[in-house]
């Protein structure tokens, strides 16, 4: 079963990704593209319905799927491409979702993880060679910030504010 | 000058241990070399041609001498005893050991420096004017919203992982001697009708392969609004920039794809979408940044003639490396780093040390580094001119070419940078060589020379009234050659005047360029003014003629 790190925990993942076993009751991710081709089908599925997001993808074009889902994963392909940390920000603060906001992806690294944090997201799912618990480490790095953004636990000092 | 809080210094430290964590886990084989190149470029570490290259940050350039001898002393102890002072007012060391980096940075934290953010695709270092608080013709100090932007953009949770690398630059005269025009965001301090204080804003200014002016996105930004506005710049870059291709990533290509007038109808319905979650810049942060800068202790002196009855020698330095102050009774002063024979911007680290003592009896204990790869004794007491310039002449940091052809910025080329295709310091030796005779540098004037070796155009050559561009011809070094480019008021970028050159002709027919000018120029006329009047076609026709035509 794969681990995540969620909210200063390492746990057990309860969702699957589309093309993963899974049954009509498990947690399910579906890809965008997927989800607006046939909606009602995903949403009559008695499991928790998530959706996935490329870096190519309009956050903005979520907003009538938002009410419907539980988790957003928003996928970070590589190292450098970080557009994904603005669509964490524009789903909290301008899409108002509250639900779960999760970081995938061959880039999601421990040596991102604070700042994914900072930038909404609660949830990471790590490629398998990276540790979970230096990951863990990792989201308490700092406790001092600059920047209003997610306020995380830990941090002391901030110097600007909204 | 900016003394850290406790949020400063804790952040630094916090960053000097995860950098430590970083390397030992790199060199544990725990870390991919991808991995840690995105963090170790972060925290200004190249891979160089030889060794490791630590850009070390100088925030608007301002030093303490304290900080200068710490400089002096990290070059010593873990390099071979001299830095290479940068454009962007960084310095570099060229060979440190990347097991020793973390302690390094733990040194630098000691004395509030660090080199975070001086390389890779997020915010760079911000730069200012070097005549900051002491020009006679400034709005306001643009150092106080310089050390705000470093602050604001430190450890940025949303544009650390952007397309490419972001630089600002502020000023707040009208002169632009912080090259604004070619940085990604330009800031100049200004007031409104009201007598508000805001900037003018310059988006997509850049050099490269791909040189482009900056253009004016907002006319006027009130001083609350300019962290808030960043924000939607940058959301706007760091969503629609180009990520698919390195060369066409930085800002200036999605400004000129958009067009200036779209892009700027984008970031405000940015700005008024963001506003309310975005940092507002309140009066009393700004309050608290400014009350770094204030003044230091002027003595009420009358200002009189230091040169007069002097010797030529020290004539010429006042003239050339000294500079006027708006506080009567002082000038400030260059520290050449342009002495013939050694490599531009280099400075050892006995020279480092020596001038922070320096600074210390002669300057408020104060230095700065400028754009055009010297240092600045910003508030030196005319009555103590002649002392200094012994002091500086026994450094050989005294020679009196400030503004001349031989003030010339240079990176460090392929002597070093693994991105160079050819060398610099060479052909820099070449023009100093040739050009030795200061009279002769004086009777040509202000002609500044840019030299990159790589179309990545670390030494601006784009913009130099005569730039110099290393190219690799079959794995030989030859230099293309631009005339006409400008940064300083009207900006300009420079013509190619034809084929490149060999490495050996370049100083000849950088000397038969000016010739054209010196023997054809208008009464008074700078040599950039001729270029623009009379077009690159005579100085083309005499720079390819052979050396017995020239002669």
């Amino acid at each position: 079963m794969r681990r995540i790190l969620k909210r200063h925990e390492v746990v057990a993942d309860e969702w699957r990704h589309l093309g993963e076993d899974a049954t009509d009751a498990d947690a399910l991710i579906v890809p965008l593209a997927d989800l607006r081709k046939e909606p009602a089908v995903w949403q009559a599925r008695s499991g928790r319905l998530g959706l996935r997001i490329a870096p190519a993808e309009s956050v903005e074009s979520l907003a009538d799927l938002l009410p419907h889902v539980a988790l957003v994963a928003v996928e970070f392909p590589n190292v450098g491409d970080g557009r994904g940390f603005s669509y964490g920000r524009l789903l909290r603060d301008r899409l108002q979702f509250k639900g779960e906001l999760r970081a995938v992806g061959q880039g999601v690294k421990q040596d991102k993880i604070f700042l994914l944090a900072r930038c909404g997201f609660e949830s990471f799912e790590l490629p398998p060679e990276e540790n979970a618990d230096e990951a863990l480490k990792a989201l308490r790095r700092y406790d001092v910030v600059y920047q209003p953004a997610e306020p995380i636990e830990g941090i002391r000092r901030q110097r600007f504010f909204a | 000058m900016y003394r850290y809080d406790d949020l400063d210094q804790a952040f630094v430290d916090e960053r000097v241990a995860e950098f430590r964590d970083q390397t030992r886990r790199f060199l544990a084989g725990q870390l991919s070399e991808d991995e840690f190149k995105a963090v170790r470029l972060r925290n200004g570490l190249y891979i160089q041609r030889h060794a490791p290259m630590l850009r070390i940050a100088i925030p608007y350039g301002l030093l303490s001498s304290r900080q200068l001898r710490k400089l002096g002393e990290v070059a010593r102890r873990y390099d071979r005893s001299f830095g290479h002072f940068t454009t962007r007012t960084n310095l570099q060391l060229n060979w440190p050991n990347l097991a020793d980096v973390p302690d390094i940075l733990e040194q630098l934290a000691t004395v509030q420096m660090h080199a975070i953010q001086t390389s890779g695709n997020c915010i760079r270092n911000v730069t200012a004017d070097h005549m900051a608080g002491v020009a006679k013709d400034e709005v306001d100090d643009p150092r106080p919203y310089c050390e705000i932007i470093r602050q604001w953009s430190t450890h940025h949770p949303e544009f650390t992982y952007l397309p490419r690398k972001f630089k600002f630059a502020v000023t707040g005269s009208p002169e632009d001697r912080a090259a604004s025009e070619v940085h990604d965001i330009g800031l100049h301090l200004k007031r409104d009708e009201q007598g508000n204080l805001g900037f003018q804003v310059l988006v997509g200014g850049g050099l490269g392969r791909q040189p482009i002016i900056g253009q004016v996105i907002r006319e006027f930004l009130p001083v609350p609004d300019l962290l808030s506005y960043c924000e939607a710049i940058l959301r706007v870059y760091n969503r629609y920039g180009r990520r698919d291709n390195i060369h066409k990533a930085r800002i200036k290509v999605l400004v000129k794809s958009l067009g200036i007038d779209r892009f700027r109808e984008q970031v405000d319905t940015e700005w008024q979408a963001s506003r309310a979650t975005a940092p507002r810049l309140e009066a009393a942060e700004v309050d608290r940044v400014r009350s770094h800068f204030v003044p230091p202790a002027y003595e009420e002196l009358q200002n009189f003639d230091a040169a007069a009855g002097r010797e030529p020698e020290f004539q010429a330095w006042y003239r050339y490396n000294t500079r006027e102050h708006k506080v009567s009774g002082y000038r400030a002063v260059f520290v050449s780093l342009k002495a013939h024979g050694e490599a531009p911007g280099d400075m050892t680290s006995d020279q480092m040390e020596a001038v922070a003592d320096l600074a210390d009896r002669v300057s408020f204990g104060m230095i700065r580094v400028t754009h055009s790869q010297n240092l600045l004794l910003a508030d030196v007491r005319q009555i103590d001119l002649y002392a200094a310039w012994q002091e500086l002449k026994q450094l050989h940091l005294a020679t009196p070419n400030i503004g001349t052809l031989t003030d010339m910025i240079v990176c460090p080329g392929l002597d070093f940078c693994s991105l160079a295709n050819a060398g610099t310091i060479n052909v820099a030796k070449q023009i100093q060589a040739r050009f030795d005779d200061l009279d002769y540098l004086y009777d040509l004037g202000d002609i500044e020379i840019k030299m990159s070796g790589c179309m990545n155009a670390c030494g601006h050559h784009h913009v130099g009234h005569i730039g110099i561009l290393g190219v690799d011809k079959h794995g030989e070094e030859w230099y293309q050659i631009t005339l006409g480019g400008s940064v300083n008021g009207f900006s300009a970028l420079g013509e190619v005047i034809g084929p490149s050159v060999p490495q050996k002709d370049v100083a000849a027919t950088i000397e038969r360029i000016v010739e054209v000018y010196r023997t054809q120029r208008e009464d008074g006329e700078r040599f950039v003014e001729m270029v623009h009047r009379v077009g690159i076609k005579p100085f083309k026709e005499r720079a390819y003629a052979s050396h017995s035509e020239a002669a």
